[in-house]
């Protein structure tokens, strides 16, 4: 890939090495929030994976991935469908044996040492994971009882409003309910570190919000998380450090901040106004370089550089055509930019 | 833009700061393996077409083949009291040999099988529960529902005039636990390797093969001596062979327990190489 250019980020297209991937460096944290796990290897890191790869056949779903998680950090795993995800948080809960590298999950091998990790981590799958015919409740208290200080069940289930649903089948419960219950039964035993595969796919707004502000609770209370999702939002929001990763590469590695907020000239203003305006005069009105474009019938945007006159510029074009500006809002880069423009426009199969 | 780093403490937060703080560990063995065997127990249970295959098709059988004389071999004028009572005597073990292997071997596969499809056992073994706890549970739960099965089928041919031998009473418990192990292993082996839907179409047509031609409904002196032979040495013939030693001349029948025992070692060995956990 050759955007150094536009993209002055941490681009990786060989395994990373340590130094460019701790970009914002705190000191690691080896506080009261590791106060569970043995002392030794409280100053490691949560996740520390190098070179990984995993073939399947012929297909090489992981080539080369290298990340390292800190303790009681959110690590958001970001990337198109079959960039390698799912497969690389299953070599890191030790249901994938990787082909080549090294992975240490809380400083163990989760291959050689699974048992003496499996009481430590949480884990949520992606989709299923219960019998079909188990009921909500019975499934959560079937993993609770495989832990010695689980969450109260019946608060873990009124609290991410399973009450009601409590008797019901799995295979009846909705898509956003499953993947509740399956989200509790990765949190039921105080994990130190939990495993998350695209949590809120297909959960309503306000289930998302739900789960946003129980991941920061549990990142405030200390739980390593690691979380694999499309949504840019929810990495921005809820992640220390992203990791983009494509066709089974890391090709991005930060803070979101890192990744977003590095080049002045990228910016952007967006705002809604009558549809079909003439973006001809403004383009003509601005100087060179700076794109505008309708995004969608009444929404329009204008991609470069933004200062004072350019919002002006972009107003009185607005006076002139007669349309006041509505939900106008200037904004940098955002981790959606960041990530189409490292991983493409085009759709993908 | 929205906010760039995620809101640690967040005041606006409905969980109280120190909720999620980790604790983590391995909950009690005894704890896990009754929560796990309990719902196993409970899920078998509350299967319609399970309960069909386990409690109502024997149960069918045992009452039809004890009221009609249709099977060769089984002759209430041979047993001397003659009509109902007499038959029943000779179908009732059989009987209970055909539902052990309906639980233990084709419930189970069929169970197995799809609770791979839908991603239980990778959810589990994501758990504390350690692998060897997983079998037992489920042992632990075949082994409820066979007693559930054993008792009804008892009661049902006890009102249709069975009176079994009180000797063999001890030697048939040893065999129906024994034959647990030995379908169970073998459905185990069935159920963790093969696609689900491969597995219900092969453990049923083994259930039917078994139920015709492996010494349930026809005893092995109804086949040529050759054949006769390898029937008792697969396990529904060892096991339906064992417990009408037990139950008609209350002996114990050494031979099928240990064509038992080695079936279930050898499964055990299989499944454990096999068994995958999606």
């Amino acid at each position: 890939m050759d955007d150094g250019d536009v993209l002055p980020l941490v681009v990786v297209n060989e395994p990373a090495t340590p130094s460019l991937r701790l970009a914002d460096g705190d000191l690691p944290a080896a506080s009261a929030r590791d106060g569970t796990g043995d002392r030794a290897d409280a100053a490691t890191p949560a996740l520390e994976i190098t070179g990984v790869v995993k073939r399947f056949g012929t297909v090489t779903a992981v080539n080369g991935i290298g990340l390292t998680m800190r303790r009681g950090h959110l690590l958001a795993l970001l990337g198109p469908n079959g960039a390698g995800k799912t497969t690389t948080v299953e070599v890191c809960e030790g249901h994938a044996r990787p082909d080549a590298g090294t992975v240490r999950v809380l400083g163990r091998d989760p291959q050689t040492e699974r048992a003496a990790l499996r009481s430590r981590i949480g884990v949520m799958p992606q989709g299923g994971g219960a019998f079909p015919g188990v009921r909500a409740e019975e499934m959560l208290r079937l993993v609770a009882s495989c832990a010695r200080h689980p969450l109260d069940v019946p608060w873990l289930l009124d609290t991410l409003g399973l009450r009601e649903c409590r008797r019901t089948p799995f295979k009846r419960l909705s898509g956003g309910q499953q993947q509740r219950l399956s989200l509790a039964c990765a949190i039921v035993g105080r994990p130190e570190l939990v495993f998350l595969d695209e949590p809120t796919a297909g959960m309503d707004p306000q289930a998302r919000l739900l789960v946003w502000d129980l991941l920061s609770a549990l990142r405030a209370d200390g739980v390593s998380i690691l979380l694999t999702t499309h949504m840019m939002e929810e990495a921005e929001t809820l992640a220390d450090h992203v990791v983009i990763v494509d066709a089974g590469r890391v090709i991005a590695d930060g803070s979101p901040r890192t990744l977003t907020a590095t080049d002045p000239n990228v910016g952007h203003i967006r705002f809604r106004a009558k549809a079909g305006l003439d973006t001809g005069l403004l383009t003509a009105a601005l100087p060179e370089d700076y794109l505008v474009r309708e995004l969608t019938p009444g929404t329009y945007r204008v991609d470069g550089h933004v200062d004072p006159q350019v919002v002006s510029t972009v107003t009185a074009w607005c006076a002139q055509q007669g349309v006041l500006a509505e939900h106008l809002h200037v904004g940098g880069r955002d981790l959606e930019e960041v990530f189409l423009e490292l991983t493409g426009r085009e759709l993908r199969s | 833009m929205s906010t760039t780093g995620p809101s640690a403490g967040n005041p606006a937060s409905r969980f109280a700061p120190g909720t999620f703080v980790p604790a983590p560990g391995p909950g009690s063995r005894i704890r896990m393996l009754l929560a796990h065997a309990r719902v196993e127990t409970l899920l078998t249970l509350r299967h319609g077409e399970q309960l069909l295959l386990t409690v109502l098709i024997p149960i069918a059988l045992l009452v039809a083949l004890s009221l009609l004389d249709v099977l060769p071999g089984v002759d209430g004028a041979v047993a001397g009291s003659g009509g109902t009572g007499a038959r029943v005597h000779e179908v009732a073990p059989g009987i209970l040999a055909l539902a052990v292997m309906s639980s233990a071997f084709t419930g189970q596969a069929i169970a197995l099988g799809f609770d791979r499809k839908y991603g239980v056992l990778k959810r589990l073994a994501a758990t504390a529960l350690p692998r060897w706890l997983l079998v037992c549970g489920r042992m632990v739960a075949a082994l409820v529902v066979v007693l559930i099965q054993v008792s009804l089928v008892t009661l049902v041919a006890l009102a249709l005039g069975w009176r079994p031998e009180l000797a063999g009473v001890l030697p048939a418990t040893g065999l129906l636990v024994a034959g647990t192990a030995a379908f169970g292993a073998l459905g185990v082996l069935l159920g963790g390797a093969l696609r689900a839907d491969i597995v219900l179409a092969l453990a049923n047509i083994v259930w039917f093969v078994l139920l015709l031609a492996g010494g349930i409904l026809l005893t092995p002196s109804a086949f040529p001596p050759g054949i006769a032979h390898a029937v008792t040495l697969v396990p529904s013939g060892a096991l339906a062979e064992g417990l009408r030693a037990a139950l008609m001349d209350g002996a114990t029948a050494w031979t099928s327990l240990a064509v038992l025992m080695v079936w279930a070692v050898t499964a055990a060995a299989a499944a454990s190489r096999t068994t995958r956990l999606t």
